[in-house]
């Protein structure tokens, strides 16, 4: 006999289990009606994985009374969650990172067609920009923004809409790759059905967010939030515009780009340096802005400073994408447009820089105590090199000899791992133990071996690809005093060999050292902890008294 | 610094915060991008650009697939050395009816974009397979697979129709004809005029060396033997087309 709710009763995820199986079902006619190959393995892929989450549902519904709304406290299941992704998906990225990289020193180690470089690059890039990256600007978003609103996230379970949606984003994008479902434009892969999704799921991130502000019990909108929230309108605008494009059918997973040649090009870029601006920088300062006064007990060092260079950064930096399209068949005016303001951007990055370190006036003592200081006024001095580095590469003249080498890949991983990495980590190890009620981390002197671990393995990436990448650069343009160019494109490449696997390793260590904060940060959430001396030796609880001064 | 205290009335209002982001962030694409789409001089005047013929489309759609953009660009720029080493530099109608573009960003291998015609169908075929075959100090991935995978061509003209909605001339002619005019260029012993009518310059016969089949290999040699191969250079102007 069957019993039907009533009432009072309430099917518990009944309208998540209506989704999913609606979900399910398209993914059903897509696998069994798609007009080419790929796209019907990829169908296969998303029912099975969404068949899977639904099955897991099934598993923990019950028909119980509607739960009463709990409006107390904040919603920090969903941050919990958002917490492990960031860690799961960090330790994926760094290891495809250096699978890749090790492909390019041995090429044997490509295994056609799914794991050739061509497809594994991209699941490198997008793991860690998209999944690593992207689940932490998530989860610590929701984390800053209820306790600086003092309200809980709006939209009750909207939010796990957010995060749950997000993972299956990451999971067609990057099983797609492998299966050669790609738009190949640079950090905008993924294909027309995936890109919808993510918009639908990226408008509900917005909504999450925004109502959260909007019902705050503070009257000032804290800095912080303003990164973040120009992060998430400025990510949709341009992933919506980058990524318009017309499928040959319905149920193909191919389709051509709404703009062609120059045009694409500039929009492309256009989307993928701001990609960096907002998503890997906007967001990020967001995160800074409130991890990083909390961890140092210290007031953000200039208010004004924030307003400033908050809105010269976020203005500045749409005009920087035509840098990436120096000397090409892009008209020279737009070239020179997007020079001088990529200098300009300078500016309010180093803004940013000097608001963060200056944050610990004061208490620049803790960097010798606190591991977690450490870790973020490194990352801080990260970004301040990068964000040197990139406006000095975007002069004609030096992007003349960087472009198209290494340089720019060694460019782009001191800003990645060096202040993405390094800040996500420290906001971890600043969370997790608040997020599950512990006391302390596991372990103060494994955050100092990761730390140690993750410098070292940045110093040796990015100090290699300078010399491959400026090397390669002077070598295609090296003639000989008869007039003649002296090496061959192929010598050029067997001359890359030995940095090639240099950069391997310092990726590896990078790679050891996030396993290893996995490591600590699980046994923070198991509730252990570690028998250890405290940083700065025995003796450190017992100082001398201070002595006035003569 | 009163300016900066009437910062406070943006920092209570939700609503002017998100508005005046929007409008702070879409202004710079506005002024640089939006220009390229009316400005006549943004794409040079020059004779023989036609639209891809369906087999080179197959074969761009492969290249697209196999992420050769993560090594390959296909944008020559205006220096000694490279015009040297590739030919003439770039120019932006050459790439007018790419859906998308694929200039790339990095050259662990070399430049493409004038690699038509450079080399022998075999040589393609036999790099492609086993790269450190012809080129010892390549670090190139296999692509062998391509030769035993037939080219999927049901229904080819609905990329062609794709490609005219999104602006690329496709006649209907071309549109009726995309299966056909497959078949026809790879074939050695196919009547081509019809084709060739069409898509002028376009390389016809056996690309990978097995003429009993199509295969993607067919498809992706045609499109590597057509790249950079279309524009008249000895009719272009140089100082005419500056931008």
């Amino acid at each position: 006999m069957v019993i039907l709710p009533t009432g009072g009763l309430r099917m518990r995820y009944g309208a998540e289990l209506t989704g999913v199986g609606v979900l399910a079902f398209l993914a059903l006619i897509g696998a069994a009606m798609g007009v080419d190959e790929p796209f019907r393995q990829h169908m296969w892929v998303l029912f099975f994985t969404v068949a899977a989450f639904g099955v897991l549902l099934m598993r923990r519904t019950a028909f119980v009374p509607a739960p009463a709304h709990d409006n107390s406290s904040y919603m920090d299941d969903v941050i919990r969650y958002g917490a492990i992704a960031t860690m799961f998906w960090g330790v994926v990225g760094f290891l495809v990172g250096v699978i890749v990289a090790l492909q390019l020193a041995f090429p044997d180690l490509n295994i056609e067609p799914w794991f050739n470089f061509g497809r594994t690059r991209p699941l490198h890039t997008s793991a860690v920009i998209f999944a690593f990256c992207g689940n932490a600007l998530i989860a610590t978003s929701f984390y800053v923004v209820q306790r600086t609103c003092r309200a809980r996230l709006f939209g009750g379970d909207l939010a796990w809409f957010v995060f749950w949606g997000y993972q299956l984003f990451l999971v067609m994008a990057a099983t797609g790759y492998l299966l050669g479902i790609t738009q190949s434009k640079e950090y905008a892969e993924p294909e027309w059905y995936v890109d919808i999704w993510l918009t639908i799921v990226w408008v509900a991130y917005l909504v999450v967010f925004m109502g959260t502000i909007l019902k705050r019990k503070e009257p000032h909108i804290y800095v912080a939030n303003w990164f973040y929230l120009a992060f998430i309108v400025t990510i949709a605008m341009l992933h919506i515009v980058n990524n318009l494009a017309m499928p040959h059918s319905f149920l193909g997973s191919q389709s051509y780009s709404l703009f062609a040649g120059v045009q694409d090009a500039l929009t492309q870029w256009w989307y993928g340096h701001n990609a960096v601006g907002f998503f890997l920088t906007a967001g990020f300062l967001g995160m800074m802005y409130y991890f990083v006064p909390k961890q140092a007990e210290r007031p953000v060092y200039s208010y004004r400073l924030s307003i400033i260079h908050f809105w010269a950064l976020i203005f500045l930096y749409i005009w920087a994408g035509p840098h990436h399209l120096h000397y090409t068949a892009l008209p020279d005016w737009a070239q020179t447009l997007g020079m001088v303001f990529s200098i300009m951007l300078w500016m309010p990055s180093w803004g940013g820089m000097i608001n963060g370190l200056m944050t610990l006036s004061g208490a620049w003592d803790k960097i010798r105590t606190d591991p977690v200081i450490r870790m973020m006024v490194a990352a801080i001095a990260f970004y301040g090199m990068a964000t040197f580095e990139g406006p000095m590469m975007s002069i004609k003249a030096v992007n003349s000899l960087s472009h198209y080498t290494d340089w720019t890949i060694g460019h782009v991983h001191s800003g990645a791992l060096g202040w993405n990495g390094l800040i996500t980590f420290a906001a971890l190890y600043f969370m997790v133990p608040r997020l599950w009620n512990r006391e302390k981390l596991y372990s103060q002197r494994l955050v100092i071996w990761h730390f140690w671990l993750a410098m070292v393995g940045i110093v040796i990436y990015a100090a290699t690809m300078w010399v491959s990448g400026i090397m390669q650069g002077l070598m295609w343009r090296e003639y000989d005093s008869q007039g003649f160019l002296v090496y061959s494109f192929a010598e050029t490449v067997a001359a890359m060999f030995p940095y090639y696997v240099m950069r391997a390793a310092g990726g590896a260590m990078f790679l050891l050292g996030a396993l290893i904060m996995a490591y600590n940060l699980t046994r923070t959430i198991l509730g252990h902890e570690r028998e250890e001396d405290p940083i700065g030796g025995k003796v450190a609880t017992a100082r001398p008294a201070l002595q006035p001064a003569e | 610094m009163s300016l900066l205290d009437k910062h406070r009335i943006i920092e209570k209002n939700a609503t002017l915060l998100f508005v005046g982001s929007l409008f702070v962030v879409s202004i710079g694409g506005i002024v640089e991008i939006a220009p390229l789409f009316y400005l006549e001089n943004t794409i040079e005047k020059v004779d023989g650009m036609r639209p891809y013929s369906p087999l080179e489309l197959a074969g761009r759609n492969i290249y697209v697939r196999e992420g050769c953009y993560t090594c390959h660009s296909q944008m020559i720029r205006p220096f000694r050395d490279e015009v040297e080493r590739y030919g003439h530099y770039s120019l932006a109608a050459e790439s007018m009816y790419d859906h998308p573009f694929q200039w790339g960003s990095k050259r662990t291998g070399p430049d493409l974009a004038r690699v038509g015609e450079r080399y022998s169908n075999e040589w393609h075929v036999q790099h492609l397979i086993e790269p450190r075959s012809v080129v010892p100090e390549s670090v190139m991935p296999s692509y062998a697979f391509l030769a035993n995978k037939n080219l999927d061509v049901r229904n080819f003209e609905t990329h062609l129709i794709a490609n005219q909605r999104v602006g690329v001339p496709y006649t209907e002619e071309m549109v009726q004809n995309a299966v056909a005019d497959i078949q026809a260029q790879a074939d050695p012993d196919a009547d081509t005029s019809e084709l060739l009518a069409r898509y002028p310059k376009a390389k016809v016969g056996d690309f990978d060396g097995d003429p009993s089949r199509l295969t993607e290999m067919d498809a992706l040699v045609a499109y590597l033997q057509m790249l950079g191969t279309l524009v008249d250079f000895s009719t272009y102007d140089d100082a005419a087309g500056y931008r």
